[in-house]
């Protein structure tokens, strides 16, 4: 599927601001081994400034192999990842400086345990931006009313539910200001009755013009947000396309079969 | 569960409560256990007898003299009597105020680390200033300075308790932070970091200490050129720094390796970096958890400086050795004993509770 297809087809009350974008993530032909195991096998992929991106696919495709190397948890072996203009290699300074602008939300929320939520929000606007405490601590308690827990702020994570604790998770990276956010399997730790309230929270970020990659498997959150859904099988990207083709005439039967066991289940 | 009709609060099972209960729960709740409580209460009562009775009842406490200690019981008179000794070894006696205000000042600083109605701040710049600014002055007291005025004092007249303190207290400044750096080192990514950090870790814990001190004070000069001394004292001081920032290494190195992999990624992902990465997030963590393991290798630390007896360092245990072979008292070996071992008991005892009581408050909230 071209491009062009892509933007003239975006789910419409959200496409507005998101199609004028310049490229912002550029994969080029990316491979990974782990060991002698070729988990990514010559990726694409061209992201634009407030695109939203949903990647899905069965466990051990590689989805979450591939988000993580954009902000360099995991090393690529060839090809190239280019995020913000910033080209990724083993050079420390341009992963610190890619790292600044990417914001990750993990499965397991990773919030810090021994600080408060306000806390957790602050440790990197205060150590990495060198944000005065005082500011930094007005900008998260604004992204804490933002994902609507700022009475909370005062507590430890331990305290939090887990929907609650994604949500400080979401709000601390966003306290970064990023310009992409990157999540991992959000919702995927959650109970059921938490799903939404997280779900809730990144479609309002995505309408805000976030620019978002997200791997899960919620496919409802897909089809009302994503401008792109890419399908990714043993380490490839299989198919991608907008929801509404993605999700009703999928092309390749790999697709087809996926999409069959987790909408019929 | 889930139907609410009857929204009964339902409490838990009474058990039987008050003394009676208690005792029947608790000591006799089978004839076995009761048999072993009849038992083991016989002896803890006859032998508390005979202690309080030795101890106390009979024991002498005012005098100068072998011949005060008339009672039959304890001799505490010549503890009295030797008390300075026990505290300032050899130093002069004209220069034990400059001892006392160490400890005043030491007093000061750990003192209000007990108490919870100090604040953390205050707390922790009495910490900071304990480990660093406190160091330079007791030494400055204790070693003299002449452009202060204060004479000069060779280490060999140092003793007593002061020595003991001297050598716990250098040693857990110092092994703490040695420890943290061998720690990383040895999970770190880079292969001769790593390897240097393994190899003196094994070395230093893989030597009994006593084989550590022999060595420093009698090889050591051998290697070194004619001439060049090095203090005893220092020697034995970094003899024992070594061995045990490597015992501390391993302590943290559980504690390392006990923090899930995503907090590392959650650090790095902000692009913190790797030392405020460790300084931040992960050190906080993983030193908490292991307290018990730090506190318990701080207390055998402490115990250990006895050792410096084999070097000829007069410590606490070793001035109380020295003294209870005077003529002039009858056998004093008991008392001087469990003298040494109340006062080495004393400060293991607090640091255990001083442990207990950083563990409650950093404890936030459950843990995953």
């Amino acid at each position: 599927m071209s491009q062009e297809a892509v933007i003239q087809q975006g789910p419409g009350h959200l496409a507005s601001m998101a199609h004028e974008g310049e490229s912002i993530i550029k994969v080029v032909d990316m491979h990974k081994w782990y060991g002698e195991f070729h988990v990514l096998k010559g990726l694409n992929l061209d992201v634009r400034t407030g695109e939203r991106i949903v990647i899905c696919g069965p466990s051990g495709s590689g989805k979450s192999t591939f988000i993580r190397c954009i902000n360099r948890l995991e090393e690529h072996q060839q090809g190239q990842i280019i995020v913000d203009g910033v080209e990724l290699t083993d050079d420390l300074r341009n992963i610190e400086l890619i790292r600044r602008e990417v914001g990750m939300v993990f499965q397991h929320f990773n919030l810090f345990p021994h600080l408060t939520v306000l806390e957790n929000c602050c440790l990197a606007p205060i150590w990495v931006r060198k944000t005065p405490r005082k500011e930094a601590e007005e900008a998260a308690m604004k992204y804490l009313e933002r994902v609507k827990i700022p009475e909370q702020a005062k507590k430890y994570p331990g305290q939090l539910s887990g929907g609650q604790q994604q949500r400080v998770a979401i709000a601390r990276s966003l306290c970064m200001n990023p310009k992409i956010m990157l999540f991992d399997e959000p919702t995927s730790a959650l109970d059921p009755e938490m799903i939404k309230e997280v779900l809730d929270v990144m479609i309002e970020l995505a309408a805000s013009g976030m620019t978002m990659l997200c791997v899960t498997h919620e496919m409802g959150f897909a089809k009302t947000v994503a401008d792109r859904v890419i399908f990714m099988d043993r380490g490839e990207i299989v198919e991608q396309g907008v929801p509404q083709e993605f999700f009703n005439n999928p092309q390749e039967p790999r697709t087809q079969q996926f999409l069959q066991q987790i909408l019929n289940h | 569960m889930s139907d609410s009709a009857q929204a009964q609060v339902i409490r838990p099972p009474k058990v039987d409560r008050g003394v009676i209960g208690w005792i029947k729960q608790n000591l006799f709740p089978s004839w076995f256990s009761g048999i072993l409580t009849v038992v083991l209460g016989y002896f803890i009562i006859t032998s508390l007898i005979s202690i309080i009775d030795w101890g106390i009842l009979r024991a002498n406490f005012v005098g100068s003299t072998a011949a005060d200690c008339s009672g039959g019981g304890a001799c505490w008179v010549f503890i009295g009597t030797r008390m300075d000794f026990f505290i300032y070894g050899f130093y002069p006696e004209a220069e034990h105020w400059r001892i006392n205000l160490v400890y005043l000042v030491f007093g000061l600083i750990i003192v209000p680390q007990f108490f919870k109605a100090v604040s953390s701040r205050i707390k922790m710049i009495l910490g900071i200033f304990g480990v660093t600014i406190f160091p330079i002055f007791a030494f400055v007291m204790i070693y003299g300075s002449e452009t202060l005025g204060l004479t000069h004092v060779a280490t060999s007249q140092w003793g007593g308790l002061t020595l003991t303190l001297i050598l716990a207290y250098v040693g857990i400044v110092a092994a703490i932070p040695i420890g943290i750096l061998l720690a990383l080192g040895r999970r770190s990514d880079m292969p001769l970091v790593r390897a240097l950090c393994v190899v003196f870790i094994e070395f230093w814990r893989g030597v009994p200490l006593i084989t550590i001190l022999f060595m420093a004070s009698v090889m050591l000069p051998l290697f070194l050129p004619d001439g060049v001394t090095f203090d005893r004292l220092l020697r034995a001081l970094i003899g024992i720094t070594l061995f045990q920032s490597a015992y501390m290494a391993e302590v943290i190195r559980g504690g390392l390796q006990a923090i899930p992999k995503g907090q590392y990624e959650a650090a790095e992902a902000m692009g913190l970096g790797y030392w405020r990465s460790m300084g931040l997030i992960i050190l906080p963590q993983a030193l908490k958890i292991v307290i018990p393991g730090i506190v318990n290798t701080l207390i055998s630390l402490f115990k250990d400086t006895t050792l410096v007896l084999v070097v000829g360092l007069f410590d606490l245990l070793r001035t109380v050795q020295a003294t209870i072979v005077d003529p002039a008292w009858r056998n004093v070996a008991t008392e001087g004993y469990v003298f040494a071992a109340f006062v080495f008991w004393v400060f293991c005892y607090g640091m255990s509770r001083y442990s207990q009581m950083l563990e409650e408050k950093l404890h936030t909230g459950h843990k995953r």
